[in-house]
């Protein structure tokens, strides 16, 4: 099942790649190749540590569920979690219509 | 007896001085009064009606601590960036991250955990919701983004500092030329010398740096060169090439891959004889040909390969002579890529020179001179916009010419207060212009905006500013200062953008000044020729004004006699109105007044 979901991800118009982390900055998984996938992992884990520390100094009541970054060229997704980082890389379609 | 020791012991300081009682004046003679009573106001009860009683008084008294104010300001600390290597990092001691066979199994271990798999789940699918979402419609999208941003003119131009750069050495020197990168703005070489005369310490450096726009704690890169260099160029063509003019004459050049000490320099004995004030890079194939300026009256040629001698000389001997002992220094040097075989010297003495290099003969190389500045050109530029105008700065004013017209210019600012030091054109706009000057100051031009006056002038620092340098987009701009601060402005997007019509309103406004120095010089022209033959014809020998070929000690002969007669003739008028006003006080004939 996990199998299917993941590559069912990867399988989405313009995605570029996955990762899996875990909370030690592990890939568990990762459909690039090692120097990249090491860079990403380091750098998001610390972003998405730093993002949800904010999230919860503001409202302690409040957590992180999601972290999307945009950039020129694509965008970065991280679903946190305890123990796992789900990251994603996707360069949204520039070919769609105006709502 | 012990009395006397012990007067003595007291040590009194005494100040005696002696002055003659005959210098002392009148003696005081005092005498013996009774009391006298002058004055004696006696209480008026009547007055109390003019007074209201208050009762109660409020009277404020304060009791604080004493405080006194400090201020403080931390030591600079010097930050050095730098960046992380990232390493796979976490794997547990039992796991040897180097062998693949291990960290495998550590995956598949984590891989079939039951938590892992039940995460993972919910993430992927709050994941794909997102990747759907991207997917579906740009959510970013920019709206009107086929409308023109119509930019309004915000209210006042500005411009504010970014960057301060100082000289890192103990003893400052002056940042005497800036040159920035020519790839983008992220760097800045600036050249320091002292240009005090003998003023050169022991303990001065000599070096040069180039600085990283973001680090203002430390240069990114030294340049040693043998004197201190005066001006600084990179190679438009290669951004790792830059050329320097020292002090003592020679011409050196880097290549910053290769480090701080010059990769090659010009021969001393046929270098320049004195500073070399200004080198330019030249539009050639190979990218390696400059010339340099200096106050020896020579410009030299030189191709980078070979610097043992240069390639051309020119002489500045406005008598097209070629003689050094009449050679004018030059201060400044102008090229401009578009117009290749020309190009312009401007000198110590005030004058412009347009020079030819293709010329033949070194007599045909000196074109022609433009006169009217009455000190060292510091700045010569033409428009980048306008190729046929171009500015000096020199003396109080800043100047704007037409190749056209050789006597005069056909703007020119007002007389400053402190001596102006630098200047350059916008490459943005044709109409913007910025000077720096002795006191500090630097002012921004905009002459379509306001004539008289600079539109915007800022005082940068406290210290004189000798040098400008404008980055190609028009919007940063450099200033050295005399203590070797270079501070980087950036100034506001209404002085970097070609606003609607501005060429054309440039063009129109150079046209028109030009043609009104033409009118001007036709009419010199004719009033001399008339005044030449009008003197041609009279018999008497009078000063011979229309004359163009006087010599000085005869035109200052005629200032005199010209001065003295003007004087007499006052005295005179003056003589005769003393003359009347006697005869009619010392009342002769009443009403009468005498003529004389």
């Amino acid at each position: 099942m996990l199998e299917e979901t993941l590559k069912r991800i990867q399988a989405h118009k313009g995605v570029i790649g996955t990762i899996v982390v875990n909370a030690e900055g592990i890939p568990i998984r990762t459909t690039l190749d090692s120097s990249t996938t090491v860079q990403y992992a380091g750098l998001l884990h610390q972003l998405t540590m730093k993002a949800r520390s904010t999230v919860r100094d503001i409202d302690p009541q409040n957590d992180l569920t999601f972290l999307r970054i945009r950039s020129k060229k694509h965008e970065i997704m991280v679903a946190p979690d305890k123990e796992y980082l789900l990251i994603v890389i996707q360069n949204p379609s520039e070919y769609l219509l105006p709502q | 007896q012990k009395k006397n020791i012990s007067l003595r012991l007291t040590m009194e300081i005494v100040y005696v001085y002696t002055k003659k009682r005959s210098e002392f004046g009148r003696q005081c003679n005092f005498s013996d009064k009774p009391a006298e009573l002058h004055v004696d106001i006696l209480p008026d009860p009547s007055l109390t009606d003019n007074f209201i009683d208050r009762d109660p008084c409020d009277v404020a008294i304060q009791c604080t601590q004493e405080m006194s104010e400090h201020e403080v300001n931390t030591e600079r600390f010097d930050c050095e960036p730098c960046g992380i290597n990232h390493v796979e990092g976490g794997w547990p001691k039992d796991v040897n991250s180097q062998e693949m066979e291990q960290t495998i199994r550590y995956r598949k271990k984590v891989e079939k955990d039951e938590n892992y798999v039940n995460t993972l789940m919910q993430l992927g699918s709050h994941m794909e919701h997102c990747i759907r979402q991207n997917n579906t419609i740009d959510i970013y999208q920019e709206y009107f983004e086929e409308e023109e941003i119509v930019e309004e003119m915000e209210g006042q131009p500005s411009a504010k500092t970014v960057n301060v750069f100082r000289d890192p050495n103990e003893v400052k020197r002056t940042a005497t030329s800036l040159s920035w990168h020519p790839d983008g703005s992220c760097k800045l070489a600036v050249a320091y010398s002292s240009m005090e005369f003998q003023k050169v310490t022991k303990d001065m450096s000599y070096d040069s740096y180039i600085w990283d726009l973001e680090n203002t704690n430390k240069p990114e890169m030294t340049l040693k060169p043998v004197s201190p260099l005066v001006c600084l160029e990179y190679n438009p063509k290669d951004s790792h090439i830059l050329i320097g003019g020292s002090y003592n004459g020679q011409i050196a050049y880097w290549d910053t891959r290769k480090g701080s000490q010059p990769v090659e320099m010009s021969a001393v004995e046929h270098s320049h004889r004195d500073p070399v004030y200004k080198v330019i890079w030249l539009q050639s194939k190979t990218g390696t040909d400059s010339f340099s300026a200096s106050t020896d009256g020579q410009v030299l040629w030189w191709d980078i390969r070979k610097m043992s001698e240069p390639t051309e000389r020119l002489v500045l001997d406005p008598s097209k002579k070629g003689n050094l002992d009449n050679a004018l220094g030059a201060f400044s040097l102008e090229f401009e890529t578009t117009m290749p075989t020309k190009f312009m010297v401007g000198t110590e003495q005030g004058v412009v020179v347009s020079c030819n290099r293709k010329a033949k003969t070194p007599a045909e190389k000196i074109v022609c001179t433009y006169s009217g500045h009455y000190g060292p050109i510091y700045a010569l530029q033409r428009n980048p916009f306008f190729p046929k105008n171009f500015l000096t700065v020199a003396d109080w004013t800043a100047r704007i010419w037409s190749e056209d017209i050789r006597d005069s210019s056909i703007m020119w600012t007002k007389y400053h207060m402190a001596y102006l030091s630098d200047g350059c054109w916008s490459p943005a706009r044709p109409s913007v212009f910025f000077t720096v000057k002795m006191d500090g100051t630097l002012d921004i031009w905009d002459f379509l905006f306001k004539q008289n006056d600079p539109t915007l002038s800022l005082k940068v620092c406290d210290e004189a500013l000798y040098s400008l340098r404008v980055q190609d987009n028009g919007r940063f701009l450099g200033c050295g200062s005399q203590l070797g601060t270079a501070t980087l402005l950036e100034i506001s997007s209404g002085l970097c953008t070609l606003q609607k019509n501005e060429k054309a309103l440039a063009t129109a406004m150079f046209e028109r000044e030009t043609k009104r120095e033409k009118i001007l010089e036709a009419c010199h022209r004719e009033m001399r020729l008339k005044e030449r033959s009008r003197s041609e014809q009279s018999k008497e020998d009078e000063a011979k004004d229309g004359e163009a070929e006087e010599s000085a000690e005869e035109l200052v002969a005629c200032a005199e006699r010209e001065f003295y007669e003007v004087v007499e003739a006052e005295m005179k008028k003056r003589g005769k109105d003393d003359k009347k006003e006697k005869e009619k006080y010392e009342g002769k004939d009443g009403c009468k007044e005498k003529e004389s």
